[in-house]
C-alpha cells in the first residue's frame, strides 16, 4: 500500500489514520483469542496473568489443566466429547444429503416455487436460536425424542442443512449442464451421472457445507439446552455450566484445543474453497 | 399457420407441443421430488412446531373446559348486575366436579391471574364444599354468597366471564406490559412495572448500536481485504475466518477473561494511566460487556459480505474519478461508496438478525442491565415454566425477524448469502 510521491499531506496523514484503524480492528478480532493460550498453561487455579507468568518464570506454567480435563472427574469431559462428536458427525452426514439433494433441485431451472422454497429451506439459519429451540423443543417432547442423541441429531440436521443447501447451490450456480447431457448421451442412467460425473465436480462444495454443519452442530448450545438431558451432555453445555458457575482454567484447556479444531477446519475449508473454484474455472 | 406447427409429430406420433409439455412437467417433478424429503423434514420438525408455539401462545381452553356449564349460563347474564341463581348453580355443579378430580387449586391460580383474590375464596369455597356443608335442596346461591363477601362482589363474576373463550390474547398483551382491565379493555401496566418494554426497547438498542459499530469496524477493514494484493489479503483474511469459525463460546470466554476486573483490559488501562489501580472500572455484567463482545463475535458476518461486493469493484473506477477531478475523498463518497450499498445493506440486515435473536454471549457477560428479550424467553421456559408465555414472546421477536428477513431478501435475494 504505498502512496505514490505525489500524494498532498493531508491525504498521506488520512492514510496513515485507516491503516491505523485498519489494524486496530485486526488486533480486535483475532486478539481475544489468543489470551486463552497463555492461561490454560497457568499453573495457578486463577485466571488471570500472575506475576511469574508475566516474568516467564518456568515454574508459572504447567499442564495440570490439560490433565484435569483428560482426567478428572469433576467435569465429564470425555463423555460430552464423544457426545458432540458422535452428534455432529451424524448431524453433518444427514446435511449432507437432504441438503445437497435439495440443492440439486434448486438449482434445476425447472423447480416451481423456487423463492418461497428456498426461503423455507434457509430459515433455520435467520430464525433467532432460541424460538428454533422452542419449537423443536415443543416437536421433540411431542414425539418422544426430547433427551435422546436422536432428538438432538435431528434438531442439528434443522439447523445445518441450510449451510449446505447455499454452499451446494452455489458450487452447481457455476455448473456445466452440458456435462451431465453428454454422460446421459453416452448411455449413462442418472444415478451413475450423478455419482461419476456431478458429485465429483460439486464435491468440494458439499463438503465445506458439511464442515459449516459440522461446526454449527458441534458448537450449538441453544438448542441442546432446551433437549439434552445429564446423559446427553456435549462440549457446549460443559463449557456453558462452566462459564455460568465455576470459572476454571480447565475450560481454557478445552478452548485451546477447540481452537486449534477450528484452526485446522478454517485450513480445510479455505483450501477446499480454492479448489472448487479452480474445478469451475474462476481464476483469479 | 398455427395449425401447422401443431401437425410437427414426434417419432412415437404425438403432437410436439404435447411431447415437449409433459417433458418440462416431468422435469418439474423430478426437481420437487430431490428437494421434497428436506422440505418435508423442516415442514414436519420445525415449521409445523413454530405453529404450535402459535396456538399454544394463545390458548386459554383450560379454564373453558373446567367451568363449562357455568359459562354456558354466562351466557345468558348482561355481566352488570350479581347473576342469577342459575350461574351459581352451574358454577357449584362444576366446582364439584373440579373438588373431585381435585383440579380445584388449579382453577384458584388461573382465576387469581385474571384478578387477585380468588386463590383464597375458591379455596374457602372447596373446604364448604368438601365438608358438604352446601344444602343443594335450597338456594345455593345465597349459600355461596355466605362463604366469602368476595363472592357477593360482581367483579369477580365478571373475571370468570372474562375466561369463557377458549383463546386469549393476554400473553401477547402481557409481553407489551398490558392486560385486559376489570372492564375488559387493554390496560397499561404501572410505569414501574413495566419490565417487557424495556427489554424490547433495550434489544433494538444492542441491536442497532453492535450493527452500526460492526459497520464502522467492518468497512474499512473490507476495503483493505478487496484492495490489497491477494498474497497479503489472504493472511489478513484468517484474522477474520479464524473467530468466525471458533466456538462462540470460546470467545466469550475469552471476552470474561480480558473485562474482568483484574484482567487484561483493566490491566492495561491501569498501566497507561487511564485509570486507578484500586478504582478498576467494571467492564462485564453490564451492557459494555455484551456490546464488546457481541461486536467482535458479529464482525465476520459484516466483513464477508461487504468484501464480496467491494471485490467486484473495479479499482479503475476511483481512478476514473480522481482523473475527472475529484479529491480522493470525493470520488470515494461520489464512486465508491454507492457500489457498496448492496454489500451494506447485506452485512448490517444479517448482523441486525443475529444480533436481536442474541442469547448465549447476554447471558455470560450481559449481567442484568445487559440481556435482551432471548434471555427473558429462556426464562420463562426453564423458570417459571410459562410455555405460552414464553412462545408468545417468542412469536413476536420472530414477527420482527421476519419482517428483515422478507426486507433482506428483496433486497439480496437468499440465494446470495455467501459463505466464507
Amino acid at each position: 500500500m504505498a502512496l505514490p510521491s505525489y500524494t498532498e499531506t493531508r491525504y498521506r496523514i488520512w492514510h496513515y489514520i485507516y491503516i491505523g484503524i485498519c489494524t486496530f480492528v485486526f488486533f480486535f478480532l483475532i486478539a481475544p483469542l489468543f489470551v486463552i493460550f497463555p492461561l490454560s498453561f497457568n499453573a495457578e487455579e486463577f485466571l488471570v496473568f500472575s506475576e511469574g507468568m508475566k516474568n516467564l518464570d518456568p515454574d508459572a506454567f504447567s499442564l495440570r489443566w490439560y490433565k484435569d480435563m483428560i482426567y478428572g472427574t469433576k467435569n465429564p469431559w470425555g463423555l460430552a466429547a464423544k457426545n458432540s462428536f458422535v452428534i455432529a458427525i451424524f448431524a453433518t452426514i444427514g446435511s449432507i444429503i437432504l441438503g445437497t439433494l435439495a440443492a440439486l433441485g434448486l438449482s434445476s431451472r425447472h423447480m416451481p416455487y423456487k423463492g418461497i422454497i428456498m426461503a423455507t429451506l434457509i430459515s433455520p439459519m435467520i430464525v433467532p436460536l432460541i424460538i428454533s429451540g422452542v419449537a423443536i423443543f415443543f416437536f421433540m417432547a411431542k414425539v418422544g425424542l426430547a433427551a435422546t442423541h436422536t432428538g438432538i441429531v435431528l434438531a442439528h440436521i434443522i439447523l445445518g442443512t441450510p449451510f449446505v443447501v447455499i454452499t451446494v447451490t452455489a458450487t452447481l450456480s457455476g455448473f456445466d449442464h452440458s456435462v451431465t447431457r453428454a454422460a446421459s448421451s453416452l448411455g449413462s442412467n442418472p444415478v451413475n451421472t450423478f455419482m461419476k460425473i456431478t458429485l465429483p465436480l460439486i464435491l468440494p462444495g458439499v463438503i465445506s457445507g458439511g464442515l459449516f454443519a459440522f461446526v454449527t452442530s458441534f458448537d450449538e448450545v441453544v438448542v441442546v439446552l432446551f433437549l439434552a438431558g445429564l446423559e446427553n451432555t456435549t462440549i457446549p453445555i460443559q463449557m456453558w455450566t462452566g462459564l455460568r458457575e465455576q470459572l476454571s482454567p480447565t475450560i481454557l484447556a478445552v478452548a485451546t484445543c477447540l481452537i486449534i479444531l477450528s484452526t485446522l477446519i478454517l485450513i480445510s475449508a479455505e483450501l477446499l474453497r480454492r479448489r472448487s473454484e479452480r474445478l469451475r474455472g474462476i481464476n483469479r | 399457420m398455427s395449425s401447422e406447427i401443431k401437425q410437427i409429430l414426434t417419432t412415437d406420433g404425438i403432437p410436439l407441443e404435447v411431447s415437449l409439455k409433459k417433458a418440462e412437467k416431468k422435469n418439474k417433478i423430478k426437481a420437487f421430488l430431490l428437494v421434497a424429503p428436506l422440505l418435508l423434514f423442516l415442514i414436519i420438525t420445525y415449521v409445523f412446531p413454530i405453529g404450535e408455539m402459535f396456538s399454544r401462545s394463545i390458548d386459554d381452553k383450560m379454564i373453558t373446559n373446567m367451568l363449562p356449564k357455568t359459562f354456558k349460563e354466562m351466557e345468558n347474564w348482561d355481566g352488570k348486575e350479581l347473576p342469577s341463581e342459575e350461574v351459581f348453580t352451574a358454577f357449584y355443579y362444576d366446582f364439584k366436579v373440579l373438588v373431585e378430580k381435585q383440579e380445584h387449586g388449579k382453577l384458584g391460580q388461573r382465576l387469581n391471574k385474571e384478578k387477585n383474590g380468588f386463590n383464597s375464596i375458591t379455596k374457602k369455597l372447596f373446604r364448604q364444599v368438601k365438608r358438604k356443608k352446601i344444602d343443594e335442596s335450597i338456594s345455593i346461591k345465597e349459600q355461596v354468597m355466605k362463604v366469602h363477601k368476595r363472592w357477593r362482589n360482581v367483579e369477580y363474576w365478571q373475571a370468570i366471564k372474562r375466561t369463557a373463550p377458549p383463546y386469549t390474547l393476554a400473553k401477547y398483551l402481557k409481553g407489551m406490559d398490558m392486560y385486559y382491565g376489570a372492564d375488559g379493555s387493554i390496560t397499561q401496566v404501572d410505569e414501574d412495572r413495566r419490565i417487557h418494554r424495556i427489554l424490547w426497547l433495550r434489544t433494538l438498542e444492542i441491536a442497532f448500536f453492535v450493527t452500526l459499530f460492526c459497520f464502522l469496524m467492518g468497512y474499512p477493514i473490507a476495503h483493505l481485504l478487496a484492495t490489497l494484493p491477494m498474497k497479503y489479503s489472504n493472511l489478513l483474511m484468517i484474522c477474520v475466518l479464524l473467530p468466525f469459525w471458533t466456538s462462540l463460546l470460546v470467545r466469550t470466554a475469552s471476552w470474561m477473561i480480558l473485562l474482568q476486573q483484574q484482567g487484561v483490559v483493566n490491566d492495561f488501562f491501569v498501566m497507561i494511566g487511564l485509570v486507578s489501580d484500586d478504582n478498576r472500572p467494571e467492564m462485564m455484567y453490564n451492557k459494555v460487556g455484551t456490546y464488546v463482545a457481541m461486536t467482535q463475535i458479529l464482525l465476520p458476518f459484516m466483513v464477508l459480505p461487504l468484501y464480496s461486493v467491494m471485490k467486484t469493484i473495479s479499482p479503475s473506477l476511483m481512478r476514473a474519478g480522481k482523473s475527472l477531478g475529484g479529491t480522493p475523498f470525493v470520488a470515494f463518497w461520489k464512486v465508491y461508496f454507492p457500489l457498496t450499498i448492496p454489500g451494506i445493506g447485506a452485512g448490517c440486515l444479517l448482523v441486525f438478525i443475529l444480533a436481536i435473536g442474541y442469547y448465549i454471549t447476554p447471558a455470560l457477560v450481559g449481567g442484568a442491565s445487559g440481556t435482551l428479550i432471548s434471555n427473558q424467553i429462556a426464562f420463562h421456559m426453564k423458570q417459571t415454566l410459562d410455555w405460552s408465555f414464553a412462545s408468545a414472546m417468542g412469536l413476536m421477536l420472530l414477527t420482527g425477524v421476519l419482517v428483515i428477513y422478507w426486507i433482506y431478501n428483496k433486497l439480496v435475494g437468499v440465494d446470495n448469502i455467501k459463505l466464507g
